[in-house]
Protein backbone atom coordinates (compact mmCIF):
# COMPACT_ATOMS: atom_id res chain seq x y z
CA UNK A 1 0.00 0.00 0.00
CA UNK A 2 2.94 2.28 -0.61
CA UNK A 3 1.92 5.76 -1.71
CA UNK A 4 2.89 7.12 -5.11
CA UNK A 5 6.06 9.22 -4.98
CA UNK A 6 4.57 12.46 -6.24
CA UNK A 7 4.63 15.80 -4.44
CA UNK A 8 1.51 16.76 -2.47
CA UNK A 9 -0.89 19.25 -3.99
CA UNK A 10 -2.85 22.07 -2.39
CA UNK A 11 -6.50 22.95 -2.82
CA UNK A 12 -9.08 25.04 -0.98
CA UNK A 13 -12.03 23.73 1.01
CA UNK A 14 -14.52 26.43 1.98
CA UNK A 15 -11.66 28.92 1.75
CA UNK A 16 -9.23 26.91 3.89
CA UNK A 17 -6.00 25.73 2.30
CA UNK A 18 -5.66 21.93 2.39
CA UNK A 19 -3.11 19.45 1.10
CA UNK A 20 -3.74 16.15 -0.64
CA UNK A 21 -1.66 13.37 -2.10
CA UNK A 22 -1.52 13.52 -5.87
CA UNK A 23 -4.17 11.22 -7.31
CA UNK A 24 -6.34 11.30 -4.22
CA UNK A 25 -10.08 11.82 -4.49
CA UNK A 26 -11.67 14.86 -2.88
CA UNK A 27 -13.44 12.60 -0.37
CA UNK A 28 -10.21 10.86 0.62
CA UNK A 29 -8.32 14.14 0.93
CA UNK A 30 -11.03 15.68 3.13
CA UNK A 31 -11.40 12.62 5.34
CA UNK A 32 -7.62 12.39 5.73
CA UNK A 33 -7.66 15.89 7.25
CA UNK A 34 -10.58 15.08 9.55
CA UNK A 35 -13.39 16.69 7.51
CA UNK A 36 -16.32 14.28 7.59
CA UNK A 37 -19.13 16.20 5.91
CA UNK A 38 -19.31 18.56 2.91
CA UNK A 39 -22.96 18.67 1.96
CA UNK A 40 -26.27 19.55 3.59
CA UNK A 41 -29.44 17.83 2.44
CA UNK A 42 -32.18 19.53 0.44
CA UNK A 43 -35.10 18.75 2.78
CA UNK A 44 -33.80 18.74 6.33
CA UNK A 45 -30.47 20.53 5.85
CA UNK A 46 -28.60 17.66 7.52
CA UNK A 47 -24.85 17.13 7.04
CA UNK A 48 -23.64 14.34 4.76
CA UNK A 49 -20.27 13.13 3.60
CA UNK A 50 -18.90 9.90 2.20
CA UNK A 51 -21.09 6.80 2.41
CA UNK A 52 -20.60 4.14 -0.31
CA UNK A 53 -17.21 5.37 -1.48
CA UNK A 54 -17.61 3.82 -4.94
CA UNK A 55 -19.90 6.18 -6.83
CA UNK A 56 -23.29 4.55 -6.39
CA UNK A 57 -24.98 6.39 -3.50
CA UNK A 58 -24.54 10.09 -4.48
CA UNK A 59 -24.32 11.12 -0.82
CA UNK A 60 -20.89 12.74 -1.17
CA UNK A 61 -21.92 15.43 -3.67
CA UNK A 62 -19.79 18.56 -3.49
CA UNK A 63 -19.29 21.78 -5.43
CA UNK A 64 -15.95 21.95 -7.27
CA UNK A 65 -14.81 25.15 -8.96
CA UNK A 66 -18.41 26.33 -9.00
CA UNK A 67 -19.77 23.13 -10.52
CA UNK A 68 -22.35 21.51 -8.23
CA UNK A 69 -23.04 17.84 -7.52
CA UNK A 70 -19.67 16.27 -8.28
CA UNK A 71 -19.16 12.92 -6.55
CA UNK A 72 -16.31 13.53 -4.12
CA UNK A 73 -15.52 9.79 -4.00
CA UNK A 74 -14.76 9.66 -7.75
CA UNK A 75 -13.35 13.12 -8.43
CA UNK A 76 -9.58 13.44 -8.10
CA UNK A 77 -8.30 16.63 -6.51
CA UNK A 78 -6.50 18.93 -8.94
CA UNK A 79 -4.01 21.55 -7.77
CA UNK A 80 -5.77 24.81 -6.99
CA UNK A 81 -9.28 23.31 -6.90
CA UNK A 82 -11.90 25.35 -5.04
CA UNK A 83 -14.00 22.79 -3.20
CA UNK A 84 -17.09 24.08 -1.40
CA UNK A 85 -19.70 22.58 0.87
CA UNK A 86 -22.82 22.02 -1.17
CA UNK A 87 -26.13 23.21 0.28
CA UNK A 88 -29.17 21.32 -0.99
CA UNK A 89 -29.00 20.83 -4.74
CA UNK A 90 -26.15 23.36 -4.87
CA UNK A 91 -28.11 25.52 -7.27
CA UNK A 92 -29.19 28.44 -5.09
CA UNK A 93 -28.53 30.61 -8.15
CA UNK A 94 -31.48 28.95 -9.90
CA UNK A 95 -33.89 28.97 -6.97
CA UNK A 96 -36.49 31.58 -5.99
CA UNK B 1 4.60 -4.83 -13.82
CA UNK B 2 2.92 -2.02 -15.72
CA UNK B 3 -0.56 -1.00 -14.73
CA UNK B 4 -2.92 -0.62 -17.63
CA UNK B 5 -4.11 2.91 -18.10
CA UNK B 6 -6.24 2.01 -21.03
CA UNK B 7 -6.42 2.31 -24.75
CA UNK B 8 -7.56 5.04 -27.09
CA UNK B 9 -10.44 4.46 -29.45
CA UNK B 10 -10.22 5.17 -33.16
CA UNK B 11 -12.28 4.41 -36.26
CA UNK B 12 -15.62 2.55 -36.32
CA UNK B 13 -16.84 -1.03 -36.24
CA UNK B 14 -17.96 -3.82 -33.95
CA UNK B 15 -15.89 -5.95 -31.60
CA UNK B 16 -16.48 -9.68 -31.35
CA UNK B 17 -17.02 -9.46 -27.59
CA UNK B 18 -17.90 -6.51 -25.36
CA UNK B 19 -17.01 -7.14 -21.73
CA UNK B 20 -18.55 -4.73 -19.24
CA UNK B 21 -16.61 -4.46 -15.99
CA UNK B 22 -12.92 -5.13 -15.30
CA UNK B 23 -13.24 -6.90 -11.95
CA UNK B 24 -12.49 -10.61 -11.42
CA UNK B 25 -15.25 -11.85 -13.78
CA UNK B 26 -14.65 -9.25 -16.48
CA UNK B 27 -10.86 -9.66 -16.54
CA UNK B 28 -11.25 -13.43 -16.84
CA UNK B 29 -13.91 -13.05 -19.55
CA UNK B 30 -11.89 -10.58 -21.62
CA UNK B 31 -8.65 -12.53 -21.49
CA UNK B 32 -10.23 -15.91 -22.20
CA UNK B 33 -12.27 -14.50 -25.10
CA UNK B 34 -9.09 -12.99 -26.55
CA UNK B 35 -7.27 -16.31 -26.14
CA UNK B 36 -10.20 -17.87 -27.98
CA UNK B 37 -9.39 -15.62 -30.94
CA UNK B 38 -11.97 -12.87 -30.41
CA UNK B 39 -11.45 -9.12 -30.62
CA UNK B 40 -12.49 -7.72 -27.26
CA UNK B 41 -13.45 -4.33 -25.84
CA UNK B 42 -13.12 -4.30 -22.05
CA UNK B 43 -15.24 -1.39 -20.80
CA UNK B 44 -14.73 -0.14 -17.25
CA UNK B 45 -15.76 2.94 -15.29
CA UNK B 46 -12.50 2.96 -13.32
CA UNK B 47 -8.98 3.97 -14.35
CA UNK B 48 -7.32 0.73 -13.24
CA UNK B 49 -8.34 -2.91 -13.74
CA UNK B 50 -9.42 -4.98 -10.74
CA UNK B 51 -12.95 -3.82 -9.95
CA UNK B 52 -13.97 -3.27 -6.34
CA UNK B 53 -12.33 -6.49 -5.18
CA UNK B 54 -8.83 -5.69 -6.41
CA UNK B 55 -9.10 -1.93 -6.07
CA UNK B 56 -5.56 -0.59 -5.71
CA UNK B 57 -3.29 2.40 -6.10
CA UNK B 58 -0.39 2.85 -8.49
CA UNK B 59 2.63 1.22 -6.88
CA UNK B 60 0.53 -1.19 -4.81
CA UNK B 61 2.51 -4.30 -3.92
CA UNK B 62 -0.55 -6.38 -3.04
CA UNK B 63 -0.04 -6.32 0.71
CA UNK B 64 -3.39 -6.52 2.48
CA UNK B 65 -5.09 -7.68 -0.72
CA UNK B 66 -6.65 -11.04 -1.20
CA UNK B 67 -5.95 -13.43 -4.10
CA UNK B 68 -3.43 -10.86 -5.38
CA UNK B 69 -1.59 -13.57 -7.32
CA UNK B 70 -4.77 -14.26 -9.28
CA UNK B 71 -5.01 -10.54 -10.08
CA UNK B 72 -1.37 -10.38 -11.17
CA UNK B 73 -1.94 -13.34 -13.47
CA UNK B 74 -5.05 -11.78 -15.03
CA UNK B 75 -3.39 -8.36 -15.32
CA UNK B 76 -0.40 -9.98 -17.02
CA UNK B 77 -2.71 -11.73 -19.49
CA UNK B 78 -4.55 -8.47 -20.10
CA UNK B 79 -1.27 -6.71 -20.90
CA UNK B 80 -0.21 -9.49 -23.28
CA UNK B 81 -3.55 -9.46 -25.13
CA UNK B 82 -3.49 -5.66 -25.31
CA UNK B 83 0.01 -5.76 -26.74
CA UNK B 84 -1.15 -8.31 -29.29
CA UNK B 85 -4.03 -6.00 -30.26
CA UNK B 86 -6.76 -8.40 -29.19
CA UNK B 87 -8.11 -6.42 -26.22
CA UNK B 88 -8.93 -2.72 -26.11
CA UNK B 89 -9.05 -1.84 -22.40
CA UNK B 90 -11.25 1.25 -22.28
CA UNK B 91 -10.92 2.96 -18.91
CA UNK B 92 -13.17 5.76 -17.63
CA UNK B 93 -15.87 4.21 -19.80
CA UNK B 94 -19.02 3.98 -17.68
CA UNK B 95 -21.83 2.21 -19.53
CA UNK B 96 -25.05 4.15 -18.93
CA UNK B 97 -27.27 2.02 -21.16
CA UNK B 98 -27.03 -1.29 -23.03
CA UNK B 99 -29.26 -2.30 -25.93
CA UNK B 100 -29.47 -4.56 -28.94
CA UNK B 101 -28.01 -2.61 -31.84
CA UNK B 102 -31.04 -1.20 -33.66
CA UNK B 103 -31.52 -2.84 -37.06
CA UNK B 104 -28.50 -5.10 -36.69
CA UNK B 105 -27.15 -8.12 -34.80
CA UNK B 106 -25.18 -7.48 -31.68
CA UNK B 107 -25.18 -4.94 -28.90
CA UNK B 108 -24.51 -1.26 -28.42
CA UNK B 109 -23.08 0.03 -25.16
CA UNK B 110 -23.84 3.69 -24.50
CA UNK B 111 -20.97 5.14 -22.53
CA UNK B 112 -20.03 8.24 -20.62
CA UNK B 113 -16.38 8.99 -21.26
CA UNK B 114 -14.72 12.23 -20.15
CA UNK B 115 -18.17 13.76 -19.81
CA UNK B 116 -19.21 12.94 -23.39
CA UNK B 117 -21.51 10.31 -24.84
CA UNK B 118 -19.95 7.48 -26.84
CA UNK B 119 -21.03 4.16 -28.30
CA UNK B 120 -19.13 0.90 -28.62
CA UNK B 121 -20.67 -2.08 -30.39
CA UNK B 122 -20.06 -5.80 -30.15
CA UNK B 123 -21.41 -9.00 -31.67
CA UNK B 124 -21.73 -10.50 -28.17
CA UNK B 125 -21.62 -9.03 -24.69
CA UNK B 126 -20.47 -10.32 -21.31
CA UNK B 127 -22.07 -8.45 -18.40
CA UNK B 128 -19.67 -8.53 -15.45
CA UNK B 129 -20.78 -5.51 -13.46
CA UNK B 130 -20.30 -6.97 -9.99
CA UNK B 131 -22.05 -5.94 -6.81
CA UNK B 132 -22.07 -3.35 -4.05
CA UNK B 133 -22.78 -3.45 -0.31
CA UNK B 134 -26.32 -4.24 0.71
CA UNK B 135 -27.59 -1.89 3.40
CA UNK B 136 -30.22 -2.10 6.11
CA UNK B 137 -31.33 1.24 7.56
CA UNK B 138 -31.07 1.89 11.29
CA UNK B 139 -31.52 5.05 13.37
CA UNK B 140 -28.57 7.37 12.78
CA UNK B 141 -27.22 5.61 9.69
CA UNK B 142 -27.23 8.87 7.71
CA UNK B 143 -24.75 10.56 10.08
CA UNK B 144 -21.38 11.43 8.53
CA UNK B 145 -18.86 8.85 9.69
CA UNK B 146 -21.21 5.94 8.99
CA UNK B 147 -19.86 4.29 5.85
CA UNK B 148 -20.51 1.15 3.88
CA UNK B 149 -17.98 -1.58 4.62
CA UNK B 150 -17.00 -1.56 0.95
CA UNK B 151 -16.54 2.19 1.08
CA UNK B 152 -14.16 1.91 4.03
CA UNK B 153 -12.25 -0.78 2.15
CA UNK B 154 -12.14 1.36 -1.02
CA UNK B 155 -10.80 4.31 0.98
CA UNK B 156 -8.08 2.14 2.44
CA UNK B 157 -7.07 0.14 -0.64
CA UNK B 158 -7.74 2.76 -3.28
CA UNK B 159 -6.75 5.92 -1.42
CA UNK B 160 -4.55 4.91 1.50
CA UNK B 161 -6.90 6.67 3.94
CA UNK B 162 -8.19 5.15 7.18
CA UNK B 163 -11.87 5.98 7.69
CA UNK B 164 -11.55 6.82 11.39
CA UNK B 165 -9.43 6.52 14.50
CA UNK B 166 -11.83 4.24 16.40
CA UNK B 167 -14.04 2.18 14.12
CA UNK B 168 -16.91 -0.25 14.63
CA UNK B 169 -17.31 -2.78 11.80
CA UNK B 170 -20.81 -4.25 11.63
CA UNK B 171 -23.30 -6.20 9.55
CA UNK B 172 -23.05 -9.74 8.32
CA UNK B 173 -20.86 -11.84 6.06
CA UNK B 174 -17.27 -12.96 5.62
CA UNK B 175 -16.32 -9.64 4.00
CA UNK B 176 -16.41 -7.90 7.39
CA UNK B 177 -13.31 -9.85 8.51
CA UNK B 178 -10.84 -8.38 5.97
CA UNK B 179 -12.34 -4.92 6.52
CA UNK B 180 -11.72 -5.09 10.28
CA UNK B 181 -8.27 -6.60 9.90
CA UNK B 182 -7.28 -4.12 7.19
CA UNK B 183 -8.28 -1.19 9.40
CA UNK B 184 -6.32 -2.55 12.37
CA UNK B 185 -3.23 -3.19 10.24
CA UNK B 186 -3.45 0.39 8.95
CA UNK B 187 -3.39 1.71 12.51
CA UNK B 188 -7.06 2.24 13.37
CA UNK B 189 -8.47 1.00 16.63
CA UNK B 190 -11.27 -1.41 15.75
CA UNK B 191 -13.59 -1.03 18.74
CA UNK B 192 -15.55 -4.12 17.77
CA UNK B 193 -16.46 -6.41 14.90
CA UNK B 194 -20.21 -6.92 15.19
CA UNK B 195 -21.59 -9.88 13.19
CA UNK B 196 -25.35 -10.45 13.19
CA UNK B 197 -25.09 -14.17 12.44
CA UNK B 198 -23.12 -17.00 13.94
CA UNK B 199 -20.39 -17.99 11.45
CA UNK B 200 -19.90 -21.27 13.31
CA UNK B 201 -22.96 -22.29 11.31
CA UNK B 202 -20.37 -23.04 8.63
CA UNK B 203 -19.48 -26.14 10.66
CA UNK B 204 -22.85 -27.64 9.77
CA UNK B 205 -21.87 -27.60 6.09
CA UNK B 206 -18.72 -29.75 6.13
CA UNK B 207 -18.88 -30.66 2.43
CA UNK B 208 -18.79 -27.05 1.32
CA UNK B 209 -15.95 -26.36 3.73
CA UNK B 210 -13.91 -29.39 2.71
CA UNK B 211 -14.20 -28.58 -0.98
CA UNK B 212 -13.08 -25.01 -0.26
CA UNK B 213 -10.25 -25.48 2.22
CA UNK B 214 -8.63 -22.25 1.05
CA UNK B 215 -11.73 -20.43 2.34
CA UNK B 216 -11.35 -22.09 5.73
CA UNK B 217 -7.66 -21.20 5.88
CA UNK B 218 -8.53 -17.63 4.91
CA UNK B 219 -11.12 -17.36 7.70
CA UNK B 220 -8.72 -18.90 10.21
CA UNK B 221 -6.07 -16.36 9.23
CA UNK B 222 -8.49 -13.48 9.79
CA UNK B 223 -9.57 -14.87 13.17
CA UNK B 224 -5.90 -15.06 14.22
CA UNK B 225 -5.45 -11.46 13.08
CA UNK B 226 -8.51 -10.38 15.10
CA UNK B 227 -6.94 -11.92 18.21
CA UNK B 228 -3.56 -10.40 17.41
CA UNK B 229 -5.09 -6.92 17.17
CA UNK B 230 -7.29 -7.57 20.23
CA UNK B 231 -10.46 -6.91 18.23
CA UNK B 232 -13.59 -7.84 20.15
CA UNK B 233 -15.60 -10.12 17.83
CA UNK B 234 -19.29 -10.12 18.78
CA UNK B 235 -21.49 -12.60 16.93
CA UNK B 236 -25.32 -12.51 16.98
CA UNK B 237 -25.03 -8.78 17.66
CA UNK B 238 -25.82 -5.74 15.55
CA UNK B 239 -25.34 -2.00 15.53
CA UNK B 240 -28.98 -0.94 16.00
CA UNK B 241 -28.38 2.82 16.25
CA UNK B 242 -25.70 5.42 15.57
CA UNK B 243 -25.47 8.58 17.67
CA UNK B 244 -24.08 12.07 17.21
CA UNK B 245 -25.20 15.56 16.24
CA UNK B 246 -23.25 16.44 13.09
CA UNK B 247 -21.23 13.21 12.85
CA UNK B 248 -21.20 9.83 14.52
CA UNK B 249 -19.66 9.68 18.01
CA UNK B 250 -21.10 6.37 19.29
CA UNK B 251 -23.21 3.38 18.36
CA UNK B 252 -25.62 1.15 20.25
CA UNK B 253 -24.87 -2.53 19.92
CA UNK B 254 -27.46 -5.14 20.86
CA UNK B 255 -27.62 -8.89 21.13
CA UNK B 256 -30.04 -10.41 18.58
CA UNK B 257 -32.43 -13.32 18.90
CA UNK B 258 -32.83 -15.89 16.12
CA UNK B 259 -35.01 -13.49 14.08
CA UNK B 260 -32.68 -10.52 14.71
CA UNK B 261 -34.91 -8.83 17.24
CA UNK B 262 -33.10 -7.04 20.03
CA UNK B 263 -32.72 -9.13 23.18
CA UNK B 264 -34.12 -6.93 25.99
CA UNK B 265 -31.49 -5.58 28.34
CA UNK B 266 -28.60 -6.25 25.95
CA UNK B 267 -28.01 -2.69 24.70
CA UNK B 268 -24.47 -1.40 24.99
CA UNK B 269 -23.07 1.96 23.87
CA UNK B 270 -19.66 2.05 22.18
CA UNK B 271 -17.81 5.29 21.42
CA UNK B 272 -16.39 5.54 17.89
CA UNK B 273 -15.77 8.09 15.14
CA UNK B 274 -16.52 5.75 12.23
CA UNK B 275 -18.79 2.81 11.45
CA UNK B 276 -18.29 0.39 8.53
CA UNK B 277 -21.50 -1.49 7.82
CA UNK B 278 -22.67 -4.02 5.24
CA UNK B 279 -25.20 -6.85 5.08
CA UNK B 280 -23.91 -8.82 2.15
CA UNK B 281 -24.01 -7.54 -1.42
CA UNK B 282 -26.48 -6.46 -4.07
CA UNK B 283 -25.66 -7.54 -7.64
CA UNK B 284 -25.61 -4.70 -10.14
CA UNK B 285 -27.91 -6.01 -12.87
CA UNK B 286 -29.47 -2.93 -14.47
CA UNK B 287 -27.61 -3.39 -17.79
CA UNK B 288 -28.89 -6.96 -18.07
CA UNK B 289 -32.32 -5.58 -17.24
CA UNK B 290 -31.92 -3.05 -20.09
CA UNK B 291 -31.62 -6.00 -22.50
CA UNK B 292 -34.58 -7.82 -20.96
CA UNK B 293 -32.48 -10.69 -19.58
CA UNK B 294 -34.47 -12.98 -17.30
CA UNK B 295 -33.68 -12.65 -13.61
CA UNK B 296 -34.74 -14.51 -10.50
CA UNK B 297 -34.64 -14.12 -6.75
CA UNK B 298 -31.51 -15.75 -5.33
CA UNK B 299 -31.35 -17.58 -2.01
CA UNK B 300 -29.87 -14.45 -0.40
CA UNK B 301 -32.85 -12.31 -1.45
CA UNK B 302 -31.17 -10.47 -4.33
CA UNK B 303 -32.38 -10.44 -7.90
CA UNK B 304 -29.74 -12.15 -10.08
CA UNK B 305 -29.37 -12.75 -13.81
CA UNK B 306 -30.43 -16.23 -14.89
CA UNK B 307 -27.72 -18.04 -16.89
CA UNK B 308 -27.35 -21.51 -18.37
CA UNK B 309 -24.36 -23.87 -18.20
CA UNK B 310 -22.33 -21.71 -20.59
CA UNK B 311 -23.16 -18.43 -18.72
CA UNK B 312 -25.61 -17.41 -21.44
CA UNK B 313 -28.54 -15.21 -20.38
CA UNK B 314 -32.06 -15.54 -21.81
CA UNK B 315 -31.04 -13.03 -24.52
CA UNK B 316 -29.18 -14.57 -27.44
CA UNK B 317 -25.57 -13.41 -27.57
CA UNK B 318 -25.62 -11.89 -24.07
CA UNK B 319 -23.63 -13.61 -21.33
CA UNK B 320 -23.27 -12.77 -17.63
CA UNK B 321 -20.65 -13.75 -15.08
CA UNK B 322 -19.65 -13.11 -11.48
CA UNK B 323 -21.78 -11.46 -8.82
CA UNK B 324 -24.46 -10.44 -11.37
CA UNK B 325 -25.41 -14.15 -11.45
CA UNK B 326 -25.39 -14.49 -7.65
CA UNK B 327 -22.92 -13.39 -5.01
CA UNK B 328 -20.21 -16.02 -4.63
CA UNK B 329 -16.83 -14.33 -4.35
CA UNK B 330 -13.88 -13.66 -6.63
CA UNK B 331 -12.78 -17.24 -7.32
CA UNK B 332 -16.26 -18.16 -8.57
CA UNK B 333 -16.41 -14.93 -10.58
CA UNK B 334 -13.10 -15.74 -12.30
CA UNK B 335 -14.30 -19.24 -13.27
CA UNK B 336 -17.64 -17.93 -14.55
CA UNK B 337 -15.97 -15.08 -16.41
CA UNK B 338 -13.49 -17.39 -18.13
CA UNK B 339 -16.31 -19.70 -19.21
CA UNK B 340 -18.40 -16.79 -20.49
CA UNK B 341 -15.44 -15.42 -22.45
CA UNK B 342 -14.61 -18.77 -24.04
CA UNK B 343 -18.22 -19.41 -25.03
CA UNK B 344 -18.77 -15.87 -26.33
CA UNK B 345 -15.66 -16.13 -28.52
CA UNK B 346 -16.78 -19.54 -29.78
CA UNK B 347 -20.27 -18.25 -30.52
CA UNK B 348 -18.82 -15.50 -32.72
CA UNK B 349 -16.42 -17.86 -34.48
CA UNK B 350 -19.04 -20.57 -34.91
CA UNK B 351 -16.72 -23.08 -33.24
CA UNK B 352 -16.67 -25.01 -29.95
CA UNK B 353 -14.39 -23.88 -27.16
CA UNK B 354 -11.46 -25.99 -26.00
CA UNK B 355 -12.99 -28.98 -24.18
CA UNK B 356 -10.17 -29.40 -21.66
CA UNK B 357 -10.30 -25.78 -20.58
CA UNK B 358 -14.08 -25.85 -20.31
CA UNK B 359 -14.05 -29.01 -18.19
CA UNK B 360 -11.46 -27.57 -15.81
CA UNK B 361 -13.41 -24.31 -15.44
CA UNK B 362 -16.72 -26.12 -14.95
CA UNK B 363 -15.17 -28.15 -12.12
CA UNK B 364 -13.85 -25.02 -10.47
CA UNK B 365 -17.21 -23.30 -10.87
CA UNK B 366 -19.08 -26.26 -9.35
CA UNK B 367 -16.74 -26.38 -6.35
CA UNK B 368 -17.10 -22.64 -5.72
CA UNK B 369 -20.88 -22.74 -6.15
CA UNK B 370 -21.12 -25.28 -3.35
CA UNK B 371 -19.58 -22.67 -1.05
CA UNK B 372 -21.67 -19.85 -2.51
CA UNK B 373 -24.85 -21.84 -1.88
CA UNK B 374 -23.98 -22.12 1.80
CA UNK B 375 -23.34 -18.38 2.28
CA UNK B 376 -27.00 -17.29 2.50
CA UNK B 377 -27.64 -20.08 5.01
CA UNK B 378 -24.78 -19.02 7.29
CA UNK B 379 -25.05 -15.26 6.70
CA UNK B 380 -28.75 -14.57 5.98
CA UNK B 381 -30.62 -11.33 6.64
CA UNK B 382 -33.42 -12.02 9.17
CA UNK B 383 -36.62 -10.00 9.27
CA UNK B 384 -36.07 -8.63 12.78
CA UNK B 385 -33.94 -5.75 11.41
CA UNK B 386 -37.23 -3.94 10.82
CA UNK B 387 -37.75 -3.79 14.59
CA UNK B 388 -34.60 -1.63 14.96
CA UNK B 389 -36.27 1.22 13.07
CA UNK B 390 -37.98 4.28 14.48
CA UNK B 391 -40.83 5.94 12.55
CA UNK B 392 -38.53 8.81 11.60
CA UNK B 393 -35.55 6.65 10.56
CA UNK B 394 -34.75 7.54 6.95
CA UNK B 395 -35.06 4.63 4.51
CA UNK B 396 -34.23 6.60 1.36
CA UNK B 397 -31.17 8.74 2.03
CA UNK B 398 -31.48 10.71 -1.24
CA UNK B 399 -35.09 11.86 -0.92
CA UNK B 400 -35.05 11.78 2.90
CA UNK B 401 -38.05 9.45 3.13
CA UNK B 402 -38.73 8.06 6.62
CA UNK B 403 -39.94 4.58 7.52
CA UNK B 404 -43.38 5.97 8.37
CA UNK B 405 -43.84 7.28 4.82
CA UNK B 406 -42.94 3.93 3.21
CA UNK B 407 -45.28 2.03 5.54
CA UNK B 408 -47.94 4.73 5.19
CA UNK B 409 -47.85 4.43 1.41
CA UNK B 410 -49.15 0.89 1.84
CA UNK B 411 -51.37 1.18 4.91
CA UNK B 412 -52.71 4.68 4.22
CA UNK B 413 -52.44 5.35 0.49
CA UNK B 414 -53.23 1.92 -0.86
CA UNK B 415 -49.92 0.94 -2.45
CA UNK B 416 -49.89 -2.82 -2.99
CA UNK B 417 -46.22 -3.46 -3.57
CA UNK B 418 -42.75 -1.94 -3.60
CA UNK B 419 -43.45 -0.15 -6.87
CA UNK B 420 -46.49 1.59 -5.43
CA UNK B 421 -44.73 2.41 -2.16
CA UNK B 422 -41.91 3.96 -4.16
CA UNK B 423 -44.25 6.11 -6.26
CA UNK B 424 -46.27 7.37 -3.29
CA UNK B 425 -43.38 7.91 -0.86
CA UNK B 426 -40.55 8.77 -3.31
CA UNK B 427 -38.32 6.18 -1.59
CA UNK B 428 -35.82 5.05 -4.22
CA UNK B 429 -36.57 7.93 -6.59
CA UNK B 430 -33.54 10.06 -5.78
CA UNK B 431 -30.15 10.28 -7.41
CA UNK B 432 -29.01 6.76 -6.47
CA UNK B 433 -32.20 5.38 -8.04
CA UNK B 434 -32.86 2.97 -5.20
CA UNK B 435 -29.46 1.30 -5.22
CA UNK B 436 -29.02 1.90 -1.49
CA UNK B 437 -32.61 1.65 -0.18
CA UNK B 438 -34.13 -0.75 -2.75
CA UNK B 439 -33.83 -3.85 -0.62
CA UNK B 440 -35.17 -2.16 2.51
CA UNK B 441 -37.98 -0.37 0.67
CA UNK B 442 -39.14 -3.61 -0.97
CA UNK B 443 -39.16 -5.48 2.33
CA UNK B 444 -40.80 -2.70 4.34
CA UNK B 445 -43.54 -2.29 1.72
CA UNK B 446 -44.18 -6.02 1.51
CA UNK B 447 -44.27 -6.35 5.29
CA UNK B 448 -46.71 -3.44 5.54
CA UNK B 449 -48.89 -5.34 3.06
CA UNK B 450 -48.67 -8.38 5.32
CA UNK B 451 -46.53 -10.57 3.08
CA UNK B 452 -42.95 -11.45 2.13
CA UNK B 453 -41.08 -9.53 -0.58
CA UNK B 454 -41.35 -11.13 -4.02
CA UNK B 455 -39.11 -11.02 -7.08
CA UNK B 456 -41.47 -8.35 -8.48
CA UNK B 457 -40.97 -6.16 -5.40
CA UNK B 458 -37.19 -6.37 -5.77
CA UNK B 459 -37.38 -6.00 -9.56
CA UNK B 460 -39.16 -2.67 -9.23
CA UNK B 461 -36.09 -1.36 -7.37
CA UNK B 462 -33.46 -2.37 -9.97
CA UNK B 463 -34.75 -0.72 -13.15
CA UNK B 464 -32.37 2.08 -14.12
CA UNK B 465 -32.56 2.86 -17.86
CA UNK B 466 -29.86 5.48 -17.29
CA UNK B 467 -27.40 3.59 -15.15
CA UNK B 468 -24.76 6.31 -14.83
CA UNK B 469 -25.20 10.09 -14.78
CA UNK B 470 -24.89 11.76 -18.15
CA UNK B 471 -25.54 15.44 -18.71
CA UNK B 472 -28.48 16.53 -20.84
CA UNK B 473 -25.94 18.41 -22.93
CA UNK B 474 -23.95 15.26 -23.67
CA UNK B 475 -27.15 13.39 -24.48
CA UNK B 476 -28.34 16.16 -26.78
CA UNK B 477 -24.97 16.29 -28.53
CA UNK B 478 -25.25 12.55 -29.16
CA UNK B 479 -22.42 10.04 -29.45
CA UNK B 480 -19.06 11.21 -30.71
CA UNK B 481 -19.56 10.11 -34.33
CA UNK B 482 -16.07 9.44 -35.67
CA UNK B 483 -14.64 8.09 -32.46
CA UNK B 484 -15.84 4.53 -32.14
CA UNK B 485 -13.66 1.53 -31.91
CA UNK B 486 -12.36 -1.34 -33.92
CA UNK B 487 -9.88 -3.80 -32.55
CA UNK B 488 -7.37 -3.26 -35.37
CA UNK B 489 -7.37 0.50 -34.97
CA UNK B 490 -6.98 0.50 -31.21
CA UNK B 491 -3.68 1.74 -29.91
CA UNK B 492 -2.31 1.43 -26.39
CA UNK B 493 -2.37 4.73 -24.51
CA UNK B 494 0.09 5.96 -21.94
CA UNK B 495 1.56 3.37 -19.63
CA UNK B 496 2.30 4.17 -16.04
CA UNK B 497 4.86 1.93 -14.50
CA UNK B 498 4.59 1.10 -10.85
CA UNK B 499 7.22 1.61 -8.21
Amino acid sequence: MSAPERPPITFAFDGREMTAEAGQTIAAALLATGVRSWRTTRVEGRPRGLFCGIGICFDCLVTVNGEASRRACLTEVQPGDRVETQEGAGRADLER
Amino acid sequence: MPTSNGDVLMDTGAFDVLVIGAGPAGLAAATSAARGGASVALLDAAMRPGGQYWRHRDGDDGRGHHDWDAFKRLRGELERERAAGRIAHLVDHAVWHLERTPGADGFTAHIVHAGADREVTGRTVVIATGAYDRQLPFPGWTLPGVFTAGGVQALLKGQGVVAGRRVVVAGTGPFLLPVAVGLAEAGAEVASLVEANNPLGMATHPLAALRNLDKLAEAAGYLRALRHHLILYRTRHAVVAAHGTDAVDAVTVARLDADWRVVPGSLERIACDAVAVGYGFTPQIELADDLGCAAALDADGSLVVTVDAVQRTSVDGAFAAGETCGVGGAALAVAEGALAGLHAAAAVAGTRPDRTAVTRLERERARRRVFAAVMPRVWPVRSGWRSWLADDTLVCRCEEVPVSAVRGAVTGLGALDARGAKLFSRAGMGLCQGRVCGYATAHLAAAAAGRLATADDIASTVKRPIAWPITLGALAAGPIPDDRATPSATVPAREESTA
